[in-house]
């Protein structure tokens, strides 16, 4: 199967810091691939060079090249604000706009000019449904984001990437910040997803990583150490220092 | 415990009771002094505050004096001053915070706008008058004082509202992008909405400072004698300050009550500019709680 994203060479540059080096990875659609390591080892940052949120910082730079669906995206013919509506993210803390559930998932429709209320609703009560909160919220979806729970405010999250029909979903430890019962639902909730999308998620658990990815890719300093099928990541590890991690002996 | 301890102890308990009343002493002297001279501006303003005074016209005869034309010129010169400095102020805010790199020349701006922000008010209005009123002629007008207060302003409005649009938690903005916005949809679709409550706070707090100033629109030509109202922004004017100071230097005694009668006026529309900050920012302060 022709890779979804192709990411050839790869480094990022934090001013003279260079904090990624020598990537090379291929991401398959309708998968999900977890990126695994301990903290500052550079998932994170990766993860944002897909939808080039590291644009925001001043003084990075991306050298080699990143393709989705073969187009460079850090081709001077590529608008940054076109590529995330295709690439969309959930980020580690719910991050909910202070406005009403309806509000916030028909936010990036609405900002790209759909104003029709009846495709509105009907985006709003699917994306509900698909992210498993409809008959949670279907009450009071003209009611406040924020009064929702930790939970329930990452899956309102995830149904707002996700009314943007998306290619790709980029998360970054989405449950980081939730309690195990959340967790398990947006765990459940990725499995479901997958179907639909390619789905690319960092995180701090090697558990979560084993329970839902299809591929691995275990990062240390910077680099790419191992990537590969999540089975045979957490069997049979290539690399000395992946086992290490894995088995717990350091991060 | 022997003596000398409890001796030491109770010192330092008379140290303590001292320095509670001193302090004490130095929170209530502001009261003290505001209550005294509200009491005395009311005593003398109450019985002279009719209808009558709020309509008539400035007149020779305190009995016949009344705040109409300045009541009038203030509040022209307010809004058209609001509407000069906030679409400019908010706009500098959201270039100087979003927009602008970080480097000497945003730099050198924001410093500029702090030291701006503490220039005394008679220097804008030797300004308002070379520039509005002679260079650019709009003449000694509501308009040329109106451009005046809104420069005077204008760093307030600024420094208040880049406050309030760094308030906007990041994590907001990022949940904005990733969803395929431009930087203005970002602005007018999270960053604005939340700030806005700091924005408008910021605004009206300002406005209430040009409302009680008067040596600019000395400096820059207001009349101290009225008998018309300005019916265009061209027209000459004049504002409560300037009429209740021109008032209490008159001769005759009854006039200081005809002024006492004006400050409670400013000082009623002041105190609802003042509550109507307060009241916009709690409203909005509980709706977005996080």
């Amino acid at each position: 199967m022709e890779p979804k994203i192709k990411i050839r060479d790869m480094n990022f540059y934090y001013g003279d810091n260079k904090a990624l080096k020598d990537i090379n990875m291929n991401i398959y659609e309708k998968k999900i691939t977890a990126f695994i390591g301990p903290s500052g080892c550079g998932k994170s940052t990766f993860l944002r060079t897909l939808n080039r949120m590291n644009d925001f910082i001043e003084d990075t730079r991306v050298e080699g090249k990143i393709t989705l669906d073969d187009i460079d995206i850090y081709s001077k013919d590529i608008d940054p604000v076109e590529l995330r509506r295709k690439v969309g993210m959930v980020f580690q803390r719910p991050n909910p706009f202070p406005k009403t559930i309806y509000e916030n998932i028909v936010y990036g429709l609405r900002k790209n000019g759909v104003n029709d209320k009846q495709i509105l609703d009907e985006v709003v009560e699917d994306t509900l449904k698909s992210v498993a909160l409809y008959d949670e919220v279907k009450d009071k979806i003209h009611k406040s984001a924020l009064e929702l729970s930790g939970g329930q405010q990452q899956r309102l999250c995830i149904a707002r990437a996700i009314a943007m029909q998306p290619e790709v979903i980029l998360m970054d430890e989405p449950t980081s910040a939730l309690d195990p019962i959340s967790t398990m639902k947006i765990e459940e909730l990725l499995l479901d997803l997958k179907e639909n999308y390619t789905i690319i998620i960092v995180t701090h658990s090697m558990q979560q990583a084993a329970r839902i990815s299809d591929e691995t890719a275990f990062f240390l300093n910077g680099e790419v150490i191992e990537h590969g099928e999540t089975k045979v990541i957490f069997s049979n590890p290539r690399d000395k220092r992946t086992e290490d991690y894995i088995t717990g002996r350091f991060g | 415990m022997d003596n000398k301890e409890l001796q030491r102890i109770k010192s330092r308990k008379l140290k303590n009771s001292v320095f509670h009343g001193l302090i004490f002493f130095c929170t209530i002297f502001g009261v003290i002094v505001l209550a005294l001279l509200l009491y005395d501006i009311l005593k003398k303003g109450l019985p002279w505050l009719t209808i009558d005074f709020l309509t008539n016209f400035p007149s020779r005869f305190p009995k016949k004096s009344g705040i109409f034309p300045g009541l009038l010129g203030s509040l022209w010169i307010i809004l058209l001053t609001a509407a000069l400095a906030f679409p400019v102020g908010v706009g500098t805010a959201i270039y100087l915070e979003e927009y602008a790199k970080e480097n000497r020349f945003t730099e050198f701006i924001k410093l500029n706008i702090a030291n701006l922000a503490g220039v005394p008010s008679i220097i804008y209005g030797m300004l308002g008058l070379a520039v509005f009123v002679r260079a650019l002629s709009m003449g000694r007008s509501v308009l040329a004082a109106s451009f005046t207060m809104a420069l005077l302003i204008l760093p307030i409005i600024i420094i208040s509202s880049q406050e309030a649009i760094r308030s906007v938690p990041s994590a907001l903005k990022q949940a904005s992008f990733a969803l395929g916005t431009t930087k203005w949809q970002t602005v007018t679709g999270v960053i604005l909405p939340y700030a806005l409550p700091g924005i408008l706070t910021g605004t009206i707090l300002a406005i209430s400072r040009a409302l009680g100033e008067a040596a600019p629109l000395i400096v820059v030509g207001a009349l101290t004698y009225v008998s018309f109202i300005p019916k265009t922004p061209l027209d000459q004017f004049t504002t409560l300050p300037i009429q209740i100071f021109n008032w209490s230097s008159m001769p005759k005694r009854e006039f200081q009550n005809v002024a006492a009668a004006g400050i409670i006026i400013l000082l009623g529309i002041l105190l609802l500019a003042n509550s109507t900050a307060i009241i916009l920012r709690d409203k909005y302060q509980i709706k977005i709680k996080d």
